[in-house]
C-alpha cells in the first residue's frame, strides 16, 4: 500500500508531464482524479500505518513507513494537493500546456510524500531533491517571461545549497558508523560525526524552510502560478525542512548545541519576516513572507521540543495558507493585480473569496478561537518551557503576524475607490470573474482552517502527542493561553488603526524590510558574483596556462625539432664539406697525377727518347765515320788515362 | 562468447570494405545498426548468464607471443560487463543516430565499428599488452573520425592535438607495463596473473614510478586536471556522434583503468599516495565544473562537465585506497560508485553531445548567446534537453545521483575535507546547467541568423529515439539501481580486498 501511495502520484505525475499538451483537454480531470485517489490512499494508510522497504546501496535500504508523524502529514499533502489541483483545473485554460502543470504538481507532492514517509537517509535525500527540482519546473512554468525562469533558477539553487547538507550528514553517517543511514540511527553516531550530521540535517532543513538566512528564495518563488505558491508554500516544499526538523528532534537533542540554534533561528525567522510582511505592498508577497515567519514557530517548536505542537501548527498553516493563496491567485486571475492598495475593495465585490480570505486572514493573525492561534499557543509553550528569551521572541513574532494580517484584510474590504478599474490589469488582463472550480477547494481550506484548533484542545492535543511520541510535551498554561489572545487582539486592533492612516514616506528601514532585507543582494555580492569572477578567471588561466603550457610543450617540441634539423642540416654541411673536400683533393691528387707525376714520367720518356734520338746520329752507316768516331773515343780514352794518371 | 562479442564489429567492417561500393549510404548505417543490435543482444545473453558472486568469467586463454609473455586472455567481471554492455548500447545509439549521415558513410561506418571493437576489447582485456593495443587503437580510429567528420580545419587541428597528447600518454602507460613485467617472476603481461603476484609488493620508489607511469597515462585519457586540455577541442570540433563515443567510451578506458590495473596490482602505492589521487580528483571535480561555468559555448560546456564527472570518479577510487578511519563498507561505496559514474555518464553525456548535435545542425553554431527561448520552436528538443541537463547536474531518479551519493558517503569518512569540498561541484553543475537551460531554450524567442528562414525544425525520430532511450536506461538506473548494482557490488569489494592487501 505504501508503494501505492508514493507511486501513484508520481507514475501518474510523469506520465502527465510527459504528454504535455497532447491531453490537455483531459489533463485537470486526470490530474485531480489521481490526486482524490491519493488523498484516499494516504487516508487508508494513516489509519493501518503500513511499511516496507528494498534494498538501495550496499548495507542501506529505501524504507517507507507511516508512523503518528508521518500519518499527519500524509492526509495533510494529500489533502492540499486535491483542493490545489481542484482549484487549478479552472484556472488554467486549453490554451495552457496542463499536461505540464498537471504532471509537475503530481510528482512535487509525489515526492512530498516519499520525504514524510521516508525512514532511510538516501530516500529521503532522492524525494528532497526531486522535490526542488520539480520546484523549478513549477515556478518557471511561464517559461518565456526571463525573470520567471531566473526566480526559479534562484529558488532551486539556494535550497540545493542547503541540501549539500543532507549529503554532508549521510557521508558523515556512514564515517559514523551509522551505514544504514536509518534515521532513528543517527543519534547515535559518535562524535565528531555526530555534529557534522546534525550540522548537515539542520542546515538543509532551514534552507528548504526558508528561514534566515535563506528566506529571499521564497520571495523569488512568487513568480510561479497561484496554485503552485497555494502547494509549494503550504503542505510541500517549505513544510518538508519543518517536517525533517521535527522528526529528527532526537537528533537535535543529542547535540546540545542544535536544539537552541533550531529554536532561536525559527523565533527570529518568525520575528523578522513578520516585519518583512508588514511591509510589503503585494498580496502574494506579503503571503510568502508571512509564510517564512509561520515556519519559524514550526522550527522554533522543533528546536524547544515541541513535536506535537510544531506538527498542530504545520497542519494548521497548510490549510490556512493554502487557502489564502488561492484567494490571492482567484483574484489575480480576475483583476489582473496582486498590489494591495489596487485591492481595496476586492472582498465586496467578490464576496465568495472575500469571506474566505477574511477567515484565513483571521486565522493567520493568531486570533481566538481559530487554529493558528491554538497552535500558535502550543508552540509557544514549548519555547517557555526551553527559555524566557524564545517565549517573548515568539509573542513578539504573534502580534507582528496580527498586523499583518489585518493589514491585508483592512485593504481588501474597504469600499471600492471611485476608479478600481485603474489599479487592475498591471500583471496580466484579469477575467473579472471567478472560475466555477474556485468556491469548493477554497471553502474546504477555509473551513479547515478556522476548526484545525481543535487538536490544541486538550483531549485531541494529548492524542496527538501520543500519536507523535512525545505525550510529556507541555501545554499552554491559562495565563498563556490569555495573554497571546489579549497580544493578538490588541495588535490587530493597533493594525486597524495604522492602516487607515495615511502611508508616511518610506523610510531606508523600510525599504530593507520590504526588500526582504536585501539577503537575495548579499547572497549575490557574497557568493554568486565572487564564484562567477573565479570561474571567468579559472577558464582564462585553463586557456592560457594549463593549455598554454601544453602549447608550449609542443612548441618546445618543435623549436627542438627544428634545433635539430639545423644540426642536422649543420651535419649534412658537414658531409657534404667533406665530400666537396674529397672531391677537390681528388681534383688536386687529379691535378698532381696530371702535372706532376704524369709529367714527370713523361718528361723522361721525353729524355729518354730525345737521348735515344740522340743516341741514333752516330749510327750512320759509313765506315769512315765510325773509324773517325772510334779514333776520337781512342784520343779521349788516351788523354783521360794521361791526365788521371 | 567473449571474443565473438568483440571481434563481430571488426569482421563486419572487413566485409564492408571487401565488397564493392554497391549500398547506398542508408543501407551501410543499417547494416551498421543491426550489428550494434546483435552485438547488444549477445551483451544481454552474457548478462543473463553472468553469477556476480563468481569473479572472472567467459574467459578464453590463447598463446599469441609467449616469448614476450603475452597472450591473448579476456574475460569479464563485474567492473567490466557495465562497461562493455554500455558500449555496445552506446554505439548501437549513436548508429540510429547516423541515420542522416551523408558523407563518406562506408568509411564512416567502418571506423566507428572498429571502434567499437577496440572499445569492447579493452574492457575484455585481461592482458596488459592487449589492453595497451586496444588503448592505442582507440586513439588512432578516434583520430580519423576528428579529423574526417570534424568541423573543418579546426577539427584536423584538434584531432592532432588529441591524437598526439593521448599517445604520449599511452607511451606513459606501456612504460609503466613494463616495469611492472620486468618486476613479475616469470616475465608476464597477464593481468590476472599480475594481480596474484602482487609483483611491486614493497619495491618502494620502483613501484612508486611505474604507479606514476601508469597514473600518468590513465589521467590523460580519463582526463583529469592538468591533462584535459586536449578534451575541449577535441570535443568541441569533433562530429556529434565522434563526441558522443569519446565522451561516453573512450574516456572511460583510463577511469577503467584505475580499477583494472592500477588498484589491483600496485596496492602498496597506490595507497602510499591515495592522497595525491584524492586531491587530483577533488580539483578536477571543482576546477572542471567552475571553468564550464564560464563557457560560452554549449559543447565545450558539456566537455568541461565531462572533467567534472569524472573526478568524481578519481576521488573516489582515491578514497578507496585510504584504510584509515573507513570500514569495508564505505570503501566499496566508493568504488561501486566509481563505477555506475562510468556507466552513467556514458548515457547522461552520451545523450547531451547527441543534443548538441542536433543544435549544431539547425543553427550551424554552439554559442549559447545565439540562441534564446528555442522550447517555443522545439519543444521536444527543449523538453529532453532539460531532462539530460537534469540527470547530468545529478538529480534523483537518475542513475549521476546514484553514482555520485554512493561516491559521497563512501569517500567523506577517509577525506572528510577533499570530499566536502568536491561536494560543491554537484551545485556548480547545476547553476551552470540552468544557465544554459535558461539562456538557450526559456525566455523570449530569438534564433541565430543561420537558420534558413523556413524556421527550425524539432527533434527527428533518429534523434529522438537514441537519446530518450539512453535517457531512458539512466532513469530505471535512478530509479531500480539493484540489476546494476548487484553485479558491480561483489566486483568491488574484491578491488577494495586487493587494495587492503
Amino acid at each position: 500500500m505504501i508503494w501505492l501511495l508514493i507511486s501513484l502520484p508520481l507514475g501518474a505525475g510523469a506520465v502527465l508531464g510527459v504528454t504535455g499538451t497532447r491531453c490537455n483537454r483531459l489533463a485537470p480531470a486526470l490530474g485531480v482524479a489521481v490526486a482524490v485517489a491519493t488523498l484516499g490512499v494516504a487516508v487508508a494508510a494513516a489509519v493501518t500505518r503500513p511499511q516496507s522497504s528494498a534494498p538501495l546501496f550496499a548495507g542501506m535500504r529505501a524504507g517507507l513507513a507511516v508512523d503518528g508523524l508521518s500519518a499527519f502529514m500524509v492526509v495533510t499533502v494529500a489533502a492540499v494537493t486535491t483542493a490545489v489541483l481542484a482549484f487549478a483545473a479552472g484556472e488554467f485554460g486549453p490554451d495552457e500546456n496542463r499536461g505540464r502543470l498537471f504532471g509537475l504538481m503530481l510528482v512535487f507532492s509525489g515526492a512530498m510524500l516519499v520525504t514524510v514517509t521516508a525512514t532511510t537517509l538516501p530516500l529521503l535525500l532522492m524525494a528532497w531533491e526531486v522535490m526542488g527540482a520539480t520546484s523549478w519546473a513549477l515556478i518557471g512554468y511561464w517559461w518565456r517571461r526571463p525573470e520567471r525562469v531566473r526566480a526559479a533558477d534562484t529558488a532551486f539553487l539556494t535550497t540545493r545549497t542547503a541540501d549539500l547538507g543532507l549529503y554532508l550528514a549521510a557521508g558523515a553517517a556512514v564515517a559514523g558508523g551509522a551505514g544504514s543511514l536509518d534515521l532513528r540511527a543517527l543519534p547515535d553516531a559518535p562524535s565528531p560525526w555526530l555534529h557534522v550530521i546534525t550540522g548537515g540535517v539542520v542546515v538543509a532543513a532551514l534552507g528548504k524552510s526558508a528561514q534566515l538566512p535563506f528566506s529571499f528564495w521564497l520571495s523569488r518563488a512568487m513568480q510561479g502560478p497561484s496554485p503552485v505558491s497555494a502547494l509549494l508554500h503550504s503542505a510541500t516544499m517549505v513544510a518538508a525542512g519543518a517536517y525533517l526538523l521535527l522528526r529528527l528532534h532526537p537528533l537535535l537533542a543529542a547535540t546540545g548545541w542544535a536544539g537552541p540554534l533550531v529554536a532561536w533561528t525559527g523565533a527570529v525567522t518568525a520575528l523578522f519576516l513578520g516585519v518583512v510582511a508588514v511591509a510589503q505592498r503585494d498580496l502574494k508577497q506579503m503571503l510568502a513572507a508571512s509564510t517564512s515567519s509561520q515556519l519559524g514557530f514550526m522550527v522554533l517548536a522543533a528546536g524547544s521540543g515541541g513535536i506535537a505542537a510544531g506538527t498542530t501548527q504545520l497542519v494548521a498553516h497548510a490549510a490556512t495558507k493554502s487557502g489564502l493563496f488561492l484567494a490571492a491567485g482567484a483574484w489575480l486571475t480576475a483583476l489582473g493585480t496582486k498590489h494591495l492598495p489596487a485591492l481595496r475593495g476586492a472582498a465586496r465585490t467578490y464576496r465568495l473569496l472575500g469571506t474566505a480570505f477574511t477567515v484565513g486572514a483571521l486565522t493567520l493573525a493568531g486570533l481566538p478561537p481559530l487554529s493558528l492561534w491554538a497552535a500558535k499557543d502550543e508552540v509557544l509553550a514549548s519555547a517557555y518551557a526551553e527559555s524566557t528569551g524564545l517565549y517573548a521572541v515568539g509573542l513578539a513574532a504573534a502580534a507582528v503576524a496580527a498586523v499583518y494580517s489585518i493589514k491585508a484584510l483592512w485593504y481588501v474590504t474597504q469600499p471600492l475607490p471611485d476608479d478600481p478599474e485603474a489599479g487592475y490589469d498591471t500583471e496580466r488582463d484579469g477575467t473579472r470573474r471567478t472560475a466555477r472550480t474556485t468556491p469548493a477547494p477554497l471553502l474546504v481550506l477555509t473551513f479547515a482552517a478556522a476548526v484545525l484548533g481543535v487538536l490544541a484542545l486538550p483531549g485531541p492535543a494529548s492524542w496527538l502527542k501520543r500519536l507523535v511520541g512525545a505525550p510529556d510535551e507541555p501545554s499552554p498554561k491559562p495565563w498563556e493561553v490569555g495573554l497571546s489572545a489579549g497580544v493578538a487582539f490588541a495588535a490587530a486592533g493597533l493594525a486597524w488603526w495604522w492602516a487607515s492612516r495615511p502611508a508616511p514616506v518610506p523610510s531606508p528601514a523600510v525599504r530593507w524590510a520590504r526588500g526582504w532585507l536585501h539577503l537575495e543582494r548579499a547572497a549575490h555580492t557574497v557568493v554568486v558574483r565572487p564564484v562567477l569572477r573565479l570561474a571567468w578567471a579559472l577558464a582564462v588561466f585553463d586557456d592560457r596556462v594549463v593549455d598554454g603550457a601544453v602549447r608550449q610543450v609542443a612548441r618546445g617540441g618543435l623549436a627542438t625539432a627544428r634545433i635539430a634539423g639545423r644540426v642536422d642540416d649543420g651535419i649534412d654541411a658537414a658531409v657534404r664539406q667533406t665530400a666537396r673536400g674529397g672531391l677537390a683533393g681528388a681534383r688536386l691528387a687529379g691535378r698532381v697525377d696530371d702535372g706532376g707525376i704524369d709529367a714527370a714520367v713523361d718528361a723522361v720518356a721525353a729524355g729518354a727518347r730525345g737521348l735515344g734520338r740522340a743516341a741514333r746520329r752516330p749510327q750512320t752507316g759509313l765506315l769512315h765515320q765510325y773509324y773517325a768516331q772510334a779514333a776520337l773515343g781512342f784520343a779521349v780514352l788516351v788523354l783521360i788515362v794521361l791526365l788521371v794518371r | 562468447m567473449l571474443s565473438v562479442i568483440t571481434f563481430l564489429p571488426l569482421l563486419v567492417c572487413a566485409i564492408l570494405l571487401l565488397l564493392p561500393r554497391a549500398l547506398s549510404a542508408r543501407a551501410y548505417i543499417q547494416v551498421w545498426i543491426a550489428t550494434a543490435a546483435v552485438d547488444l543482444a549477445l551483451v544481454v545473453a552474457l548478462w543473463t548468464g553472468f553469477d556476480p558472486g563468481e569473479g572472472m568469467q567467459y574467459q578464453q586463454r590463447v598463446r599469441w607471443i609467449p616469448g614476450a609473455g603475452v597472450g591473448y586472455h579476456v574475460g569479464v567481471d563485474g567492473l567490466s560487463l557495465p562497461l562493455v554492455a554500455l558500449t555496445c548500447l552506446l554505439f548501437l545509439a549513436v548508429a540510429v543516430y547516423s541515420l542522416k549521415e551523408r558523407q563518406r558513410v562506408r568509411s564512416y561506418v567502418c571506423l566507428f565499428l572498429f571502434l567499437q571493437t577496440v572499445s569492447l576489447g579493452l574492457f575484455v582485456a585481461q592482458d596488459l599488452i592487449l589492453f595497451f593495443v586496444f588503448f592505442d587503437l582507440s586513439i588512432v580510429g578516434m583520430f580519423f573520425v576528428i579529423a574526417g567528420w570534424g568541423h573543418g580545419e579546426r577539427g584536423r587541428a584538434a584531432a592532432l592535438k588529441f591524437f598526439l597528447y593521448t599517445f604520449i600518454g599511452s607511451l606513459a602507460l606501456l612504460l609503466g607495463f613494463i616495469g611492472l613485467y620486468l618486476a613479475a617472476e616469470p616475465h608476464t603481461f597477464d593481468l590476472v596473473d599480475l594481480t596474484r603476484a602482487n609483483p611491486l609488493a614493497g619495491r618502494g620508489a620502483y613501484a612508486g614510478l611505474v604507479l606514476l607511469a601508469i597514473g600518468v597515462g590513465l589521467a590523460i585519457k580519463t582526463p583529469t586536471v592538468p591533462f584535459h586540455t586536449w578534451l575541449p577541442p577535441a570535443h568541441t570540433d569533433a562530429p556529434a556522434a565522434g563526441s558522443a563515443i569519446l565522451a561516453g567510451i573512450l574516456l572511460k578506458m583510463g577511469a577503467y583503468g584505475f580499477v583494472r590495473i592500477a588498484m589491483p596490482l600496485l596496492p602498496g602505492s597506490w595507497r602510499q599516495y591515495a592522497l595525491v589521487i584524492v586531491v587530483v580528483g577533488a580539483v578536477s571535480v571543482v576546477y572542471g565544473a567552475l571553468v564550464a561555468l564560464a563557457q560560452t559555448d554549449f559543447k565545450r560546456m558539456i566537455a568541461y562537465t565531462s572533467v567534472n564527472h569524472m573526478g568524481y570518479v578519481v576521488l573516489a577510487v582515491g578514497a578507496a585506497g585510504t584504510l584509515a578511519g573507513t570500514d569495508a563498507q564505505a570503501r566499496s561505496l566508493a568504488v561501486t560508485g566509481a563505477v555506475t559514474q562510468m556507466v552513467s555518464h556514458g548515457l547522461i553525456t552520451g545523450a547531451l553531445f547527441l543534443l548538441s548535435g542536433v543544435l549544431y545542425d539547425r543553427g550551424r553554431t554552439y554559442a549559447i548567446d545565439a540562441y534564446s527561448g528555442l522550447a517555443a520552436h522545439t519543444p521536444r528538443f527543449a523538453g529532453v534537453t532539460a531532462v539530460a541537463a537534469f540527470a547530468s547536474l545529478g538529480i534523483p531518479g537518475f542513475s549521476g545521483f546514484i553514482a555520485e551519493f554512493q561516491i559521497f558517503t563512501g569517500s567523506l569518512a577517509s577525506r572528510t575535507v577533499a570530499t566536502a569540498i568536491a561536494l560543491t561541484g554537484i551545485l556548480l553543475t547545476a547553476a551552470l546547467f540552468l544557465r544554459a537551460l535558461r539562456s538557450m531554450f526559456l525566455g523570449v524567442p530569438r534564433l541565430p541568423q543561420s537558420i534558413p528562414t523556413g524556421g527550425i525544425s524539432d527533434l527527428e525520430r533518429t534523434e529522438t529515439v537514441p537519446t530518450v532511450t539512453l535517457l531512458a536506461v539512466a532513469l530505471v538506473i535512478g530509479v531500480v539501481p539493484r540489476w546494476l548494482l548487484d553485479v558491480i557490488e561483489p566486483a568491488s569489494r574484491t578491488v577494495i580486498e586487493l587494495v587492503a592487501r
